[in-house]
């Protein structure tokens, strides 16, 4: 199964980058990104089952990053939010200049 | 039952519809996912591809990961998404909340040269030495239980990379609180 | 000391160990005389404002002007005259400037001793001294080397004779004039470069003195640069040598690319290894030719020489009459072996030769300035002496090239002292008539009698009148021709299907009529000048007189010389007087193989032939003194400003055919206009400016503009960038 798991873990994976791509809403970027990373993690558990347990701790320590990683630039779009009022990508252009 | 134990032309039929029908199903749930306007359907859809997911991790022999993908990936990650898409009051959906229809198709195009790229990409073999043998994670799972192979590694080989992780969420629970906080001059 | 490494060939020289190892003192010498005048110079003459050398109302006549300043705007508050002052450092000028030169020459003299004593024309092989590797650049070894032969010891002491005489002159001459040290520096530097000319031992030393005095013509003629006509003139002879000096130089490189080598001596031996009259040797002596052209005026490079007359007149005697346009002749009779072998090259130079003779005359009959006349008579004369070294009668050319600069000299200097004397007088009544036009000029025997005789002397000795020197080296050149004619290689060419031998009758007969029309306009000019009723006005001529000794003393040695100058190279039916073919014999080792392959198996002139054609020289001569006398009557004409403009015929030899204008408009114009719209507009403006310049900041800033597109802030766009990049690489790994 390792060819199949492969196979859904890619197209997976390209749905979340056109996600990422297409979406303007900061929130549901960040959600296609999650998807990116669930993707990916299915790719190791599907390794594992042929080359050892280390992919499989691998997908241990990748989730506990996701979880971090949510936290933190969930607050950042909550800090964001508050000072302008919008989570649109376009409007969202501080970097800009 | 063990029916991974066993190689992919012995694996049952039952085995292998279910593999490809929640396969099917994450898929179609990520789909949706990405066209929802609303967010909050948006997020739901997503857990449901997690679902989907720790059913599949669950049917590659990595029990673990599929209990602790539902625990901590459905039921944390997407609870505070949804927790913050609720606090900023964004469940209806903006009109411009995705591109035109002309970026939409370049990024479709985007996409699927990047699919065919990762399967060129993946032409390439490892080695046969490090292939275990088959049905060896099955082995493991029933000799020692769903935990254990993974215990073992985290650690003893991983030992320092999860003590550092540890201090990387402290670092992530400051960094959301003092996010989070709201100036002084700020307060109500 | 320099470090001196002798060839190895010259190691057992007769003239090792004499005086001859002090050659390179003979160029050092005026060399530090310009160090020491040019530092000199930097003092101003005057006290305060503009400094020297803004030098009186630029005329381009008399540099003697004592009333200098006001449209110059040199000098003094404008007030007056005598703005001008004599320089501060005259006297030591006087001093170092000739001082070098005659120290020179006594050192050249004792070096020609030292030569004779060493067995004179019996020494072969050139004397050669190296002083250091110039330029060693793979199979090409350059240099810094002086040849000391029979060619280069007479033209060394014609240049340094000479020179010493025009220092001389110079020094009365220029007295007066607020850029005295500076005038004497570039003399000085002059005679360096004419020296390091004549000894060079190879064809790029010689190139280095060539340049050198073609700078010095530069900056002696734009002497009194501040009128631009002198500056222009300047500008002209550097310009138009220097199209001439393309062709020498593309002469060197065949040589280098056909024998290897461009040292004299192995040339010599080398040469003959070229095919007979082969396309090589014929490109080869053609560009040489070319050079020589340029540097000593002949058709259609002449055009500098009389321009260069306003500088001031002893560099007229010194550049365009003694040495510098000698260089040319000189280089040819260097370059023997090569020309002897190119008949084809040879009628070249014969033909333009005898055509600026007859041409440049035709123009002197009708000129009214008096330098301008003496300018003419230059190129005409060069004319005779290319024909002399095109038709290989070497011993002829070089002949000619040493009494011509005895009385050439001897005229533009005479000519100095008569201009010298106008502007006195002009200055003294405040006259700003033309000091230098022969109609303002008339009877002056009486005023100025030692330039009176003087000149007439050389006069006599230009028009070929027996017993003055002149009349020996042209009836040389003439007789050589006219045998040549009969029989040589040449007469056995062909060039443009017409055989040599006809060619070379034409050149003959060319000759023969320039020397009527010299004997013509030179009468002319006497008649005009020192005879008849004075034209110069009732006021000046209390102020006409003989110029001092020190410019009259160097006059009469030139008279001298003129007058006893033809005993260098005596003729075979004159043997009862002196010594026959003593320059014959003397460059025998230089040019005699060359000489001897142009005419060998010529049949014996028979001794009536001979005087037949000599008398036909004389009798020419004779006719034109006579034609200018009988048919000019000096008593008809009228000052400058009141003569009537030319007519007819007349106007275009005035005009000098109209050359400069057509070389204008058929040369300059459109060079000038192609340049101006091409390549200034076209090309630096457009292309480099807008393009290059211009071009490359747009770049940039177009290059950083879309970099910028890129740094939009948009999270979206960095998304997209970042994918698009990932695409690119997991591309480079899918085809790899």
């Amino acid at each position: 199964m390792l060819a199949e798991a492969l196979f859904f873990s890619a197209v997976l994976f390209v749905i979340g980058v056109i996600g990422v791509l297409t979406r303007r809403n900061a929130i549901i970027v960040f959600m296609c990104v999650e998807l990116m990373l669930n993707a990916v993690n299915l790719t190791f558990i599907a390794f594992a089952q042929a080359y050892g347990a280390a992919g499989q701790v691998f997908v241990f320590f990748v989730m506990t990053v996701a979880a971090a990683e949510a936290a933190v630039g969930l607050a950042i779009i909550i800090a964001l939010f508050r000072h302008r009022q919008t989570v649109n990508l376009q409007n969202i252009n501080l970097l800009k200049g | 039952m063990q029916p991974s134990a066993m190689p992919h032309g012995t694996l049952s039929m039952w085995y292998i519809f279910h593999f490809y029908l929640f396969g099917a199903f994450a898929i179609v749930s990520a789909i949706l996912f990405v066209t929802r306007k609303s967010p909050v359907a948006a997020a739901l859809w997503l857990v449901s591809t997690m679902f989907c997911l720790a059913v599949l991790y669950v049917m590659l022999d990595a029990q673990f990961i599929g209990a602790i993908q539902v625990l901590v990936y459905a039921g944390a990650i997407m609870v505070v998404f949804l927790f913050v898409i609720m606090l900023l009051n964004l469940g209806q959906g903006v009109r411009n909340d995705a591109r035109g229809i002309g970026w939409k198709l370049v990024a479709g195009a985007i996409g699927i040269a990047l699919l065919v790229q990762v399967f060129a990409v993946t032409r390439a073999h490892t080695p046969a030495t490090l292939t275990l043998p088959q049905g060896f994670a099955a082995l493991q799972v029933a000799q020692t239980g769903a935990i254990a192979p993974i215990a073992a590694p985290l650690f003893n080989q991983y030992l320092l990379a999860f003590e550092v992780t540890s201090i990387l969420l402290l670092a992530a629970i400051v960094g959301a609180v003092v996010l989070g906080k709201q100036r002084e001059s700020n307060a109500r | 000391m320099l470090p001196l490494l002798q060839a190895p060939a010259a190691a057992s020289h007769p003239l090792n160990g004499t005086a001859a190892e002090w050659l390179w003192a003979v160029p050092l010498l005026p060399l530090l005389g310009f160090l020491i005048n040019g530092v000199l110079s930097l003092f101003s003459a005057y006290r305060s404002g503009p400094a020297d050398p803004a030098a009186s109302h630029g005329d381009a006549h008399a540099t003697v002007d004592r009333h200098g300043h006001a449209e110059s705007g040199g000098g003094a508050a404008g007030d007056d005259h005598h703005a001008v002052r004599r320089h501060p450092f005259a006297l030591l000028v006087s001093i170092v400037g000739p001082g070098v030169l005659v120290l020179a020459f006594a050192l050249t003299v004792v070096i020609f001793f030292a030569m004779r004593a060493a067995g004179g024309s019996s020494i072969t092989a050139p004397f050669i001294q190296r002083y250091f590797s110039w330029m060693p650049v793979g199979d090409l070894q350059l240099s810094a080397s002086f040849q000391l032969d029979q060619l280069s010891m007479l033209m060394m002491l014609v240049v340094t004779g000479v020179g010493t005489l025009i220092h001389l002159f110079s020094v009365g001459y220029m007295q007066e004039d607020p850029g005295y040290p500076r005038y004497f520096a570039y003399l000085n530097l002059f005679v360096f470069f004419m020296l390091v000319l004549v000894l060079g031992a190879s064809y790029p030393v010689l190139f280095v003195g060539w340049e050198g005095v073609g700078v010095c013509s530069y900056l002696l003629v734009g002497f009194w640069f501040s009128d631009k006509v002198n500056a222009d003139a300047g500008k002209k002879a550097f310009l138009v040598n220097r199209i001439g000096d393309t062709g020498f130089l593309i002469a060197m490189f065949l040589l280098f690319a056909n024998l290897g080598t461009l040292d004299f001596a192995a040339i010599r031996s080398g040469a003959t290894a070229l095919a007979f009259g082969g396309p090589v040797v014929t490109a080869i002596c053609l560009f040489l030719f070319l050079g020589c052209a340029g540097k000593s005026a002949q058709i259609p490079l002449y055009i500098w020489l009389p321009d260069a007359m306003a500088g001031p007149t002893p560099v007229s005697a010194l550049i365009h009459a003694a040495t510098m346009v000698t260089a040319g002749v000189y280089l040819i009779a260097r370059s023997a072996v090569l020309f002897s072998m190119a008949p084809v090259a040879q009628i070249v130079v014969v033909m333009i030769g005898a055509l600026t003779a007859i041409f440049a005359a035709s123009i002197g009959l009708k000129q009214w300035d008096i330098k301008k006349v003496l300018a003419y008579s230059t190129v005409s004369q060069l004319g005779y002496m290319f024909v002399g070294v095109g038709s290989g009668a070497y011993v002829a050319g070089v002949f000619h090239l040493v009494t011509h600069a005895f009385f050439k000299a001897l005229l533009f200097l005479g000519s100095g002292s008569v201009i010298f004397a106008m502007h006195a007088a002009y200055h003294a009544t405040d006259n700003h008539d033309d000091a230098q036009d022969m109609r303002n000029m008339g009877g002056l025997r009486r005023y100025l009698p030692v330039t009176f005789v003087l000149m007439w002397i050389a006069t006599l000795a230009i028009s070929g009148i027996p017993p003055f020197s002149g009349f020996f080296s042209k009836d040389e050149i003439l007789g050589s021709l006219f045998e040549r004619a009969r029989y040589s290689t040449i007469a056995s060419a062909h060039l443009f299907g017409i055989p040599g031998s006809a060619w070379l009758y034409v050149a003959y007969a060319f000759g023969v009529i320039a020397a009527f029309m010299t004997a013509v306009y030179m009468t002319r000019m006497m008649l005009y000048t020192f005879h008849g009723p004075n034209r110069t006005g009732e006021g000046e001529r209390a102020h006409l007189g003989e110029a001092p000794w020190i410019m009259t003393g160097p006059l009469v040695v030139l008279g001298a010389l003129a007058l006893v100058g033809g005993w260098l190279n005596l003729p075979d039916f004159a043997s009862i007087v002196g010594p026959v073919g003593g320059l014959e014999h003397w460059l025998d080792p230089v040019v005699g193989d060359a000489t001897a392959r142009v005419v060998a198996g010529a049949p014996e002139t028979s001794s009536g032939l001979e005087y037949g054609l000599v008398g036909l020289a004389v009798l020419i001569a004779i006719a034109g003194i006579v034609t200018a006398v009988v048919a000019l009557k000096p008593a008809r004409l009228v000052p400058k400003r009141d003569a009537r403009p030319e007519e007819g015929f007349e106007k275009v030899l005035l005009n000098k055919y109209y050359v400069d204008e057509i070389y204008d408009a058929a040369i300059v114009q459109p060079v000038v206009d192609g340049s101006r719209g091409l390549l200034w507009r076209g090309i630096d403006k457009g292309l480099i400016d807008g393009v290059g310049v211009t071009g490359s900041t747009w770049l940039a800033r177009f290059v950083g503009w879309v970099g910028s597109q890129f740094q939009s802030g948009h999270l979206g766009t960095y998304a997209w960038v970042l994918t698009v990049g990932v695409l690119a690489v997991l591309g480079a790994f899918s085809i790899r």
